[in-house]
């Protein structure tokens, strides 16, 4: 297999095969989670659930004043990381070209200079964090092998994007492929790690929230 | 044949100039990336160069690569150099042919046995014993296989020749090879391109007759001076990309301002060649120039590499309905998962037995 035939296929097939392993993975692991269903409650609600519900899913975004400094470090510089992240993703205009693709419509590109400054905020704060999380004693305790790899294969595409927008280090066939195989990687591991919290992140807030609500607890 | 003949010698009696020679070879020189003070070398080199017999097998093939050559703005210092090689057996350009021609290439074969270089444009068919090219009543692979034994060395012109081309496409219904796929004892040297430009085949062949080798090639047998970099590396539309500006169709302003054409197709950051920098039609521009993509003509499996017209970063297989198809099946495989949960934990509870006083006596 040539570089190019390795390229078509990472374009291809292997695209395929994440994308179905990713809507497969994340659709069954959302839905069965919806569906697990709990044993009714037979005492009376102390509260409402909505409200306190939807509360939660927008208090925990906030960085909370009681926080330690390294508390604070955590939640903003996850914050850099995921919005640099999320502003790659979704506004360089090739990875339009790729959405368009594949759902029938696109969106204006935002300019290439806040995309590096984006992904560099991104990167920067990725390689900061895993640092905090390696010289800190408590996060170190906490850190298992999973909260490594899904590091890595998020860290992965990031880097190999920006090399390719860049070109740094290889040529521009290998850096392509490189970059689709690492995102290929993320969406095979992402719906079976805690990388799931893409897609659950906002209904487990709504859950602590109502089921604090209906207990009477104030959220 | 005049083997005595030598380069110098026959320029002058075409009333071709010392400084148009030493021009050209210092043009040559810095095309092959060499140190600047080669050019002189590589003049004297030429100079004395003697005309190696060339023998050009043409087998699934569209003559492009030959009109390539012989068009290039004709006569020009690079269609002599052609003339300043033994060109003893090539269907197009000879005079001879049936069994005269056939004849010729025999005695160059013979005469020149491990000598001569041999050229080849167009795949070789090798279905059903190849019958889907002959030429004189033989298939392409017996001919090549022939004529290879005795060859110095085996140039393959064009993409066809280096990676099988339009012929080797989906569904490949002649089983077409490339040169490289069948022969392996002879150094080979794949010119691609569909086709290639003409400066790069005289480039390559002055190259030979200068130091008596092939020159450095890349790991798909490319001469690495012509095909090191990509066309996006020496595309002069290259600051648009960097900048994220990009045409989307071929008749908006972003197209009219000569913006970056990657959104409408182009394959430059994908393609090693050297248009950006030689040019076709004597110089004049190359396809960017004239307001469309590249097409990775010189790339392998370029005709099945998808749409020339898709993005580079767009799937090249339908991706939307397989993620369709993957949803549902999630969801069915959730909501059965669920049922039989469910369906579990109902018997559990149907057949749960209370704990007694009396089971903890026991």
């Amino acid at each position: 297999m040539n570089p190019q035939e390795l390229l078509y296929w990472v374009r291809g097939t292997g695209l395929q095969i994440s994308a179905a392993i990713f809507v497969f993975g994340m659709i069954y692991r959302m839905l069965h989670l919806a569906l697990l269903g709990r044993k009714k409650s037979l005492a009376a609600p102390r509260g409402s659930e909505w409200g306190p519900g939807l509360r939660t899913m927008w208090r925990r975004s906030l960085v909370m004043p009681e926080l330690s400094a390294n508390g604070r470090f955590t939640i903003i510089t996850g914050y850099v990381f995921h919005f640099g992240f999320l502003i790659t993703l979704f506004f360089l205009s090739q990875h339009i070209d790729l959405l368009r693709a594949v759902l029938g419509f696109g969106w204006p590109a935002l300019p290439r200079s806040v995309i590096d400054i984006a992904a560099i905020l991104s990167i920067a704060a990725m390689i900061a964090l895993l640092v905090h999380r390696i010289i800190d004693p408590v996060k170190r305790l906490l850190s298992d092998f999973q909260d490594y790899l899904s590091w890595m294969v998020t860290f992965l595409p990031l880097l190999t994007g920006f090399m390719l927008l860049r070109g740094i280090g290889f040529g521009y066939i290998t850096l392509l492929t490189l970059h689709l195989l690492s995102v290929e990687l993320l969406l095979i591991v992402a719906p079976f790690t805690k990388l799931a919290h893409m897609f659950s992140l906002f209904s487990a807030r709504w859950y602590n929230g109502a089921f604090a609500g209906f207990k009477g607890v104030k959220a | 044949m005049k083997d005595h003949d030598t380069l110098e010698h026959r320029l002058t009696e075409q009333g071709i100039s010392r400084r148009a020679f030493l021009k050209f070879c210092a043009a040559m020189a810095s095309l092959m990336a060499l140190p600047p003070g080669s050019a002189t070398a590589v003049a004297a080199a030429l100079a004395q160069a003697k005309r190696p017999s060339v023998i050009w097998l043409s087998f699934q093939e569209c003559t492009g690569c030959t009109e390539s050559l012989t068009r290039s703005h004709s006569p020009t210092l690079e269609s002599l150099i052609f003339d300043m090689i033994s060109l003893d057996y090539h269907h197009t350009l000879q005079a001879a042919s049936g069994f005269a021609a056939e004849k010729s290439r025999d005695d160059a074969m013979k005469a020149y046995y491990g000598k001569y270089l041999l050229l080849v444009d167009g795949s070789i068919p090798t279905k059903d014993g190849g019958v889907y090219s002959t030429i004189a009543g033989r298939s392409n692979l017996d001919l090549l296989q022939e004529a290879a034994k005795g060859a110095a060395a085996i140039v393959a012109v064009g993409t066809c020749a280096a990676f099988g081309g339009i012929p080797m496409a989906k569904p490949n219904p002649t089983g077409a090879m490339a040169v490289s796929d069948l022969i392996k004892d002879k150094p080979i040297i794949n010119i691609s391109g569909c086709p290639p430009i003409p400066v790069v085949i005289t480039g390559v062949l002055a190259h030979y007759l200068t130091f008596g080798e092939l020159p450095a090639l890349d790991e798909l047998g490319r001469p690495k001076a012509f095909y090191g970099e990509t066309i996006h590396d020496r595309c002069y539309r290259r600051p648009f990309y960097d900048q994220g500006k990009f045409a989307k169709t071929f008749d908006d302003e972003g197209a009219r301002n000569g913006w970056c054409l990657y959104e409408l197709g182009c394959k430059g950051p994908t393609t090693h060649n050297a248009c950006a920098t030689t040019k076709w039609n004597g110089g004049t521009g190359f396809p960017i120039e004239a307001g469309h993509g590249c097409i990775g003509c010189s790339e392998p499996n370029f005709w099945d590499a998808g749409s020339f017209y898709t993005p580079l970063p767009a799937p090249t297989a339908e991706v939307t309905t397989v993620a369709g198809i993957a949803a549902v099946a999630g969801a069915g495989a959730a909501v059965a998962l669920s049922a039989l949960d469910r369906a579990k934990k109902k018997h559990m509870q149907q057949t749960h037995e209370k704990l007694t006083v009396k089971d903890l006596h026991d």
